[in-house]
């Protein structure tokens, strides 16, 4: 039970360090993953989800007490933590892995428990917001996971989330196949957001303002390894093949619908009967 | 000659395997010194550059060619700049700035050139010339009343030249009369960067026309002290930067907005200007790999004879010659930065760095239009504004011939 009337609540955003979205991806030579000696920054979904944090905290200054920007990755990730101080995070951590590491939505959700667990001592998290999928991977899973592993509600996909009054539930508004969907979470819980709050113009990430990054540089970033979790983050997956998509080819002209219908059948495209 | 025939034919050479040849080499350079390459900025000054660069694409980009074209400078590029934090880098935090370096201010500087030289260069002139004069030379109670208003929302122009006075700047005739309680300022600037927007004015006038250089001193003036823009000029390039003839009438300013000291305006103006060259240093520089970020790819897509026109050995050796001559401005402009920062000398490196990098950016952006050939030659694609904006680089802020002087001073110095 929560103590009331006021129970100030704590976000958690998980970010993570990707290839910059404008780089164009190449296979690199040895031919077992990408070229990732390129620009990387954060997740842009991750963005999304520390701007919905920090304009959550906005609105509800009384409300939410600390936003956590956590990451687990490489040393270089620290940058990943301090765009999140510069946009307005209160504080960050930092689970260091090696570099030759590349862990899996479920090892990841494991660790993230882990961290949550912990943390409970100091002060609990109520919040987690992520974004919904890395673009490098695409997996989309360590959202749903964490929310199975901890037994916590899940709203993901969401384009509009909102603390209740009695700061004991979310009203998050999801984007789904047929619509929008709104649903209500009791707190705590794990969020995930989409790109569509951009276009609903209800969240464009902020650009971080030199004084708030100069700002960033004092607010204080917790390292941690993965063994302070225990935590085994050895992959489960193993990758078989890496290889560039087949290149392009040129398409043909038909000159009618009889034609058209014709090829179709030819490359076993075939009507669905009704 | 026969000595390097020696050499290839020594055994004992040929025997020295390679990794021991190397490891010795690589030890002995690690046991000299720790100092970094020229190229070092810190983790702060590399988010700043994102943060810029993502400012400059997506709310600069967008209306470049509509600045251009109406020659107008639109106010939510110049709100945004203020409210990143842009117009106030190395004004303390205390009056709101961000309190950050100078390598941090040529670096906005550079950032935004890249996707516009208009905005840059009043970036550029409102943080090395204005804020700078502040800074350094305001009294306790000219930087609580003007440095949060510089910071956070009002633009600044820096007002020496004249129609009879350029290169000879303290030739100016702008004259000030002390009054019984205030300065009466008469005469007239010319080419004055900002003055179409700005609202504080620093403006240097003549106190005692018999003293020569040492009448001259520096005045706030704001501009509801009664500045008239008498014309706004149309230019060949940064039209979107406001460039003014301003009339003083009359203008009466408060015996107490004098900055540095009556009669000291020379030497303060002198300091001023050889730091705002770095600032345009890094403002050609940002424009010259703005012109080849824009046609490289380019040439890469189009494709003649089978292939891209980039995998031409001739387009490879322009592209690969442009791209030292960036590498050398660039190297040039930080160095001098950086040595500013670390109190060094620095006015010859600063010289060099502006006359250099506006001698490339127009190189490199002459280039890049033929680079992308008829497309690079229409207003569209935006690679031809590159080579317009370029040419005022080596008339402002010092033409390259006073840049050349400038140096040629310190090399007399040195080998007489």
């Amino acid at each position: 039970m929560r103590p009331s009337p006021v129970s100030l609540l704590r976000i958690l955003v998980p970010v993570k360090r990707c290839v910059d979205y404008a780089i164009k991806i190449r296979v690199n030579p040895s031919g077992t993953g990408i070229d990732t000696n390129v620009k990387h920054s954060m997740n842009p979904f991750d963005e999304i989800a520390v701007e919905e944090a920090v304009r959550l905290r906005e609105r509800r200054k009384d409300v939410v007490t600390n936003i956590t920007a956590i990451t687990i990755g490489p040393t270089k990730s620290t940058e990943t933590l301090r765009t999140a101080l510069a946009m307005g995070a209160d504080s960050a951590i930092h689970v260091e892995i090696p570099d030759s590491l590349s862990p899996e939505p479920l090892g990841i959700a494991k660790a993230l428990k882990a961290l949550i667990e912990r943390e409970k001592q100091k002060e609990q998290v109520d919040l987690v917001i992520m974004g919904k999928q890395a673009i490098d991977d695409d997996a989309g899973q360590t959202g749903q996971m964490l929310a199975g592993l901890l037994d916590w509600p899940q709203a993901t996909y969401a384009s509009k989330v909102v603390i209740s009054e009695d700061q004991n539930s979310v009203n998050v508004t999801r984007e789904v196949d047929g619509g929008a969907e709104e649903i209500k979470c009791r707190l705590p819980t794990v969020v995930t957001t989409d790109l569509r709050t951009i276009h609903s113009r209800l969240n464009e990430p902020r650009y971080a303002s030199l004084p708030n990054i100069m700002k960033a540089k004092k607010k204080p970033i917790e390292k941690l390894s993965i063994e302070d979790l225990g935590v085994d983050l050895t992959p489960r997956l193993e990758i078989l093949k890496f290889q560039e998509p087949p290149k392009r080819v040129g398409g043909g002209k038909v000159a009618n619908v009889d034609e058209l219908v014709a090829k179709l059948k030819e490359a076993g495209i075939t009507a669905v009967s009704n | 000659m026969l000595r390097i025939a020696a050499r290839i034919v020594c055994p004992a050479f040929k025997n020295v395997p390679t990794a021991a040849r190397t490891r010795a080499f690589s030890s002995s350079r690690v046991a000299a010194s720790h100092i970094a390459s020229l190229d070092n900025f810190s983790e702060e000054e590399e988010m700043l550059r994102d943060a810029v660069k993502r400012f400059a694409t997506d709310v600069v980009g967008p209306r470049v060619r509509e600045m251009d074209e109406k020659e107008m400078m639109a106010p939510e590029v110049i709100k945004g700049l203020f409210e990143q934090g842009l117009m106030g880098v190395e004004i303390s935090s205390d009056f709101g700035g961000a309190e950050s370096s100078f390598t941090s201010a040529i670096i906005v500087i550079e950032e935004l050139a890249k996707v516009d030289p208009s905005v840059s260069v009043l970036c550029d002139v409102h943080n090395t010339l204005v804020n700078t004069i502040f800074r350094k030379h305001a009294t306790p109670e000219q930087q609580k009343k003007y440095l949060p208003q510089l910071a956070q929302s009002k633009l600044g122009s820096f007002c020496l030249s004249e129609a009879a006075s350029g290169s000879d700047a303290f030739a100016l005739q702008t004259r000030a009369e002390k009054k019984a309680d205030h300065w009466l300022l008469n005469g007239s600037k010319m080419w004055i960067t900002n003055s179409f927007e700005a609202e504080i004015f620093l403006v240097f006038a003549t106190i005692d026309p018999s003293k020569g250089y040492k009448g001259i001193t520096c005045f706030i003036v704001e501009r509801d002290m009664g500045i008239k823009i008498a014309k706004k000029e149309q230019k060949l390039g940064i039209r979107a930067s406001s460039t003014c003839s301003l009339d003083f009438d009359d203008v009466q300013v408060p015996l107490e907005n004098i900055i540095g000291g009556e009669g000291l305006g020379y030497k303060l103006a002198i300091e001023i200007l050889n730091e705002g060259r770095i600032g345009i240093a890094g403002q050609m520089l940002g424009l010259a790999q703005g012109a080849f970020d824009k046609s490289v790819p380019y040439t890469f897509q189009r494709k003649q004879f089978g292939k891209p026109v980039g995998e031409f050995q001739g387009m490879q050796f322009q592209q690969a010659e442009a791209a030292v001559q960036i590498e050398a401005a660039r190297l040039l402009t930080y160095n001098a930065a950086r040595r500013k920062e670390e109190g060094k000398s620095f006015v010859k490196e600063a010289a060099m760095a502006k006359y250099y990098s506006s001698v490339i950016a127009q190189k490199v952006s002459g280039a890049a239009i033929e680079w992308a050939g008829g497309v690079g030659f229409t207003r569209e694609t935006g690679i031809e504004k590159y080579w317009r904006d370029s040419k005022i680089g080596a008339i402002y802020e010092g033409t390259s011939n006073i840049q050349l002087q400038t140096i040629a001073k310190f090399i007399q110095k040195e080998y007489s």
